[in-house]
């Protein structure tokens, strides 16, 4: 009896999740229209924290899987190398998407006397770069990236 | 308009006072994206998200974060602050309706 009961809820939740999979599919037909936009929306949306400075490459260390499974939560982590200190600290850093429709995903402000370093969940709608760019207080801009593959996307939520 | 927050959040039960410490939030939302289209009326679902999180230590901002669609439903977010004395930490979340949501913890410093 047992037995039986495991296996009809195992399948009650394959059905769920293979229909929660076709709907976000039928929303990524609409989004991928688009598709081809993306990296330059990203790539502006970046020039427009920066301004007219490049940033440098390093200090930022994101943390995120490999693969990831479903394009609707993707756990990920961004730490800075900073003493946060008041003369020497982070600012903000804001994480960018360059696969999705929109690019932003968000901005997180520190203070100092803290750690510079965040973890959330974000929406990926298909294999992507994350993107991090770091403003420092003194007006250095920092950036890093890291590839995700993305096996079922979640760009329609 | 300032609503309960249905969030879970967690902070270590003693905090060493100048020592950072590690604070888990947790907040039940939909996150509406604002891509997804009805399928029944063909409309598309208009945009409904958390797009402002503060945190206040006593009053004072320690954190906040700017979200855009792209943050996942029910977003968690775990960050890092500093307290020299025992005290409130109250954590607000702000929607595209202008509803606010607020929880506040009890930060004990040692």
């Amino acid at each position: 009896m047992k037995d039986y009961l495991k296996t009809k809820l195992s399948r009650r939740f394959v059905l769920k999740s293979g229909f929660a999979s076709a709907s976000v599919l039928a929303g990524m037909t609409l989004a991928s229209e688009n598709a081809l936009a993306d990296a330059k929306l990203a790539a502006e949306a970046v020039k427009k924290i920066a301004g007219n400075k490049t940033p440098t490459q390093g200090k930022i260390e994101i943390t995120a899987p490999q693969i990831a499974d479903n394009g609707n939560t993707v756990p990920f982590s961004v730490a800075i190398d900073s003493p946060m200190t008041a003369g020497n600290h982070v600012k903000s850093v804001h994480i960018f998407a360059d696969g999705n429709p929109r690019p932003e995903v968000a901005s997180f402000h520190f203070k100092p006397g803290s750690i510079a370093k965040v973890s959330t969940r974000m929406r990926m709608s298909k294999t992507q770069n994350i993107i991090a760019v770091a403003e420092l207080n003194n007006g250095e801009i920092y950036s890093n990236k890291v590839k995700v593959k993305v096996t079922i996307g979640g760009c329609g939520g | 308009m300032a609503k309960k927050a249905r969030a879970r959040v967690k902070v270590p039960k003693s905090i060493k006072s100048g020592t950072p410490f590690l604070v888990k939030t947790l907040i039940s939302h939909k996150m509406e994206t604002g891509f997804r289209t009805d399928k029944k009326t063909g409309k598309k679902i208009p945009r409904h998200i958390l797009n402002k999180f503060v945190a206040r230590m006593d009053g004072k901002e320690v954190f906040s974060a700017n979200w855009h669609p792209a943050v996942s439903a029910n977003p968690y977010t775990a960050f890092y602050t500093v307290a020299d004395k025992s005290g409130q930490l109250e954590l607000s979340w702000i929607d595209d309706k202008g509803d606010v949501f607020i929880k506040n913890v009890g930060v004990k410093v040692e």
